[in-house]
């Protein structure tokens, strides 16, 4: 039961930090720990998202870092999507798709990264698309 | 709001939601990068206005898994209460953060997201 409490609060610090909704310790904590099973355990993560996301919008909003509009659209067209992905997943092979989708994110991690650590550096660093060939094609 | 804004939102919320659905990956992961590098958002910006997104979506998808009794109410107020003493304290963390080191933070939890789908099997 401690272990529970715990991890719920690390996986709030880390929503907090991030801007997710702690699922990823949530499903795993209440599978392995509590012992529910898999349906159950994603079903009663998604009960506790609910406040976390609530409170993490409503201090991100008093910080002055929320765009209400753009998320609630955003949220509504998740919505028929997640259906989809659902319908879906269990037509097609899913070997593939997770290999693809784990590139993708370290395609994005990289990208995200690069522009972070070019911005530490004192760069901008933020575009997508920024010049990476900037130092060699600059006249001596 | 252009009509192609809403067009690009709608393909962030597609996109997070396709996913969700497909791998059981949070809605945030998606999200968030694409709010930073698609839309220009701070990185602030991209996580205050994700857990909007996160908040929607979620209100509908445990309405709906409350209605298969699949919803264990103890056990996630168990671990829900303390998450969100962790949220108060990780968005206030955050306000002190550059917002280059959230970046490369979130870089590391798709790295090990990624990780995490690829060993799964």
């Amino acid at each position: 039961m401690i272990g529970v409490i715990l991890i719920g609060f690390a996986a709030g610090m880390l929503a907090g930090l991030l801007g997710i909704g702690g699922g990823a310790l949530f499903v795993p904590a209440l599978a392995l720990i509590v012992g529910l099973s898999q349906v159950d355990a994603q079903a009663t993560s998604l009960l506790a998202i609910v406040p976390v996301a609530l409170v993490g919008a409503w201090r991100q909003h008093r910080y002055g870092n929320v765009r209400l509009g753009d998320g609630m659209r955003i949220g509504l067209f998740a919505i028929p999507a997640a259906l989809l992905g659902v319908v879906v997943v269990n037509a097609i092979p899913e070997r593939i798709t997770e290999l693809l989708f784990a590139a993708l994110l370290i395609y994005i991690a990289w990208t995200l990264a690069r522009g972070a650590l070019q911005e530490l550096r004192g760069g901008d660093g933020r575009t997508l698309h920024h010049d990476d060939d900037d130092d060699t094609t600059r006249p001596a | 709001m252009p009509r192609s804004r809403l067009l690009q939102l709608g393909a962030v919320g597609a996109a997070a939601g396709l996913f969700s659905g497909l791998f059981g990956v949070g809605g945030g992961v998606v999200v968030v990068p694409l709010l930073i590098l698609w839309f220009g958002y701070g990185e602030r910006e991209a996580t205050g206005t994700s857990f909007v997104a996160i908040l929607v979506a979620a209100v509908f998808a445990v309405t709906l898994q409350a209605i298969y009794g699949n919803v264990h109410v103890a056990d996630g107020l168990l671990i829900g209460v303390p998450a969100v003493g962790g949220v108060l304290a990780g968005t206030a963390l955050q306000q002190r953060l550059p917002g280059a080191i959230i970046r490369l933070l979130f870089s590391v939890l798709l790295l090990v997201t990624a990780v995490l789908l690829v060993v799964r099997a």
